[in-house]
């Protein structure tokens, strides 16, 4: 079980870093997103993955076996909900940017530091 | 029981009323004021508090510990909080004068407070897992200042602080998940025996990931390129906020983890540090000779400073924890000061880039007065603050045989001077270029020079008296060490 879940992490790694990496808005924040998701398997596996009892334990037992440890599953709940909503927010983001350039290129994104105009002198900021 | 988790609750209390009085925006702003001397009140009180009685613990749920989430007021963390709420105060104060040309916005006053929250409860946290939510809380109300200007120069740096911070707080995530799976612990003090008993093989990556993270999130170098690409969009009171708190959250982060919970670490990590620290100071003071745009220097000089504190850190004595706790306090202070100068010159003359300014000193000579005060602090001329911060970090490591990194640390202070001194020459001393300009009169200024002067004061009071915060800064370094004073 723990190998699906390490090949799946990988998987999810290597695509987010992937789409990461692109030049595209729309990509790059999606792929930082699945990085999230990967990360997120990863929290949730740091409790071991062992058994589907829930975590209530019997009046007769002290100790729960076979059992998974419920507090990462409590963790991974919370940063579920943060990266849901650094999501949505670079979502509007990069659609605000395409919307507003009408083109996606981040290569080409340079409005908060300009390319210097005489090759070594930065250029003259405008006032905004 | 509650009382030590005031400096997280007041800023979120007043950042939910802001929420719900957005359609009337004077008794927004009332809330704002009326939330922010309510955090810095609160905050004294703490810290007095604190120094008197020493550590108050507060632990959540009635779990006992280690599983509880514990939040610590130490005397560090309520140090900073009492930083955090006086620069939140001259913020808002800020937004009465008209220096800030850009409109107010119904969604101000909330992420400023949101930020102050997320920024006091990293510091006030014991838990690793919560550290890592309380990041989070401080980045999205950055982000959503940094996006709410709306123009493209913001939101392209936006994007840019997005995707840098998150990869930065997503490897802080991998490296808690990692250290729980290995320790089973969250909880500090839990934490720092467990790890000691890992082998070393396995404990030696857990400590350079959590270090390579925070160092991502306190803009170190080669991890620091979301800091110039954003910063100079923000507008100037936001921008001194965000320079006082933001990277000092991974600078506490690095100085509580690696100075307090997880001591003593491997010396491989503290030799790494070092010369993190020395390139970081490098770097930036050379971004920073090469710009021309005020807020574009100061914000390189950041990165600069981080390196002078990480190089006292990496000292891992605590004479060297006492000089980068001086440091901190210190660099908060003057480069918030040193922004809201830039902001007046701004108002001045209409422009940051030096290029388009000058004649100040002739019309405006209080404001030359103020800027030359505080620059030769952050520079470190005697017997201004940074002097003592900086001659803290060069005896410790000259007294551990650091030669090579103090010389660069004395070489980055002749550069650092040298763009103080373009600043000075070019928006002061010069004559305007454009001969028939005069300064503007009659703009409401007088808030903006109560903060700006306010600040000024402080760094002045610790340049001429320096035993108090030096006294100061040894206590709280102590009580990291866990020695008794």
């Amino acid at each position: 079980m723990i190998w699906v879940v390490a090949i799946a992490f990988g998987t999810v790694i290597a695509a987010g870093t992937y789409l990461a990496l692109s030049r595209d808005a729309l990509r790059c924040v999606i792929g930082v997103a699945m990085l999230g998701s990967g990360v997120n398997l990863l929290v949730f596996a740091s409790g071991r993955l062992q058994s589907h009892i829930p975590a209530i334990v019997p009046a007769t037992q002290t100790q729960l076996t076979l059992a998974a440890n419920p507090l990462p599953q409590a963790l991974v709940l919370t940063a579920i909900v943060i990266s849901f909503a650094l999501l949505c927010f670079s979502l509007v983001l990069a659609a605000r940017i395409v919307l507003e350039r009408g083109d996606a290129d981040l290569e080409e994104l340079r409005f908060a530091e300009p390319h210097a105009p005489e090759g070594y002198k930065p250029s003259v900021e405008e006032s905004q | 029981m509650m009382w030590p988790l005031a400096p997280m609750l007041v800023p979120l209390a007043t950042a939910l009323l802001c929420v719900l009085t957005q359609s009337t925006p004077r008794r927004q702003q009332m809330i704002s004021v009326v939330g922010a001397t309510v955090l810095l009140i609160t905050s004294t009180l703490l810290f007095l508090e604190v120094q008197q009685v020493g550590a108050l613990r507060v632990v959540l749920g009635h779990w006992p510990l280690p599983f509880g989430i514990e939040f610590v007021a130490d005397v560090l963390g309520t140090a900073l909080a009492l930083v955090a709420a006086l620069m939140l105060n001259v913020t808002v104060l800020w937004q009465w004068s008209d220096a800030d040309a850009a409109p107010s916005s119904p969604t101000l006053h909330p992420l400023l407070h949101g930020l102050v929250a997320g920024v006091c409860g990293a510091f006030m946290t014991a838990d690793l897992f919560n550290l890592y939510v309380w990041f989070e809380v401080a980045l999205m109300c950055a982000l959503g200042l940094l996006a709410h200007g709306g123009g493209l120069h913001q939101l392209d740096a936006a994007l840019k602080y997005f995707v840098l911070n998150v990869i930065g707080t997503m490897l802080f995530l991998v490296a808690v998940a990692l250290i729980y799976a290995a320790t089973g612990h969250l909880n500090f003090s839990a934490l720092g025996d467990a790890m000691a008993r890992l082998d070393a093989a396995v404990a030696l990556p857990l400590y350079g990931l959590l270090l390579f993270a925070l160092l991502a999130k306190a803009a170190a170098f080669p991890l620091y390129a979301w800091l110039p690409a954003s910063y100079h969009t923000l507008p100037p009171p936001v921008l001194a906020l965000f320079s006082a708190l933001l990277a000092k959250v991974g600078i506490y982060a690095i100085l509580r983890l690696f100075g307090n919970v997880f001591t003593p670490a491997p010396a491989l990590l503290y030799d790494a540090l070092g010369w993190i620290a020395v390139l970081s100071m490098i770097a930036g003071v050379l971004g920073a000779a090469y710009h021309w745009d005020m807020r574009r220097i100061l914000a390189f000089h950041s990165i600069s400073q981080i390196g002078y504190i990480l190089l006292a850190i990496a000292m891992a004595s605590r004479t060297g924890d006492t000089a980068a706790i001086f440091f901190t306090l210190h660099h908060s202070l003057v480069k918030a000061s040193l922004i809201l100068v830039a902001a007046l010159v701004f108002r001045y003359t209409g422009h940051y880039d030096l290029r388009r300014c000058g004649g100040l000193y002739a019309s405006r000579p209080w404001l030359g007065v103020a800027f030359l005060l505080l620059a030769l602090s952050l520079v470190g001329i005697p017997p201004f603050s940074g002097f003592w911060g900086k001659y803290l970090i060069v005896r410790e490591a000259l007294s551990q045989g650091a030669y090579l990194w103090t010389a660069c640390a004395l070489l980055v202070s002749v550069v650092t001077l040298y763009s103080m001194m373009k600043i000075w020459l070019e928006a002061f001393w010069k004559p305007h270029p454009d001969p028939a300009w005069r300064a503007p009169e009659h703009v409401r200024l007088a808030p903006a020079w109560v903060g700006v002067s306010g600040l000024a004061l402080v760094v002045l009071s610790i340049g001429v008296a320096p035993e108090a915060l030096i006294g100061f800064a040894d206590a709280a370094a102590g009580a990291l060490r866990g020695d008794v004073p």
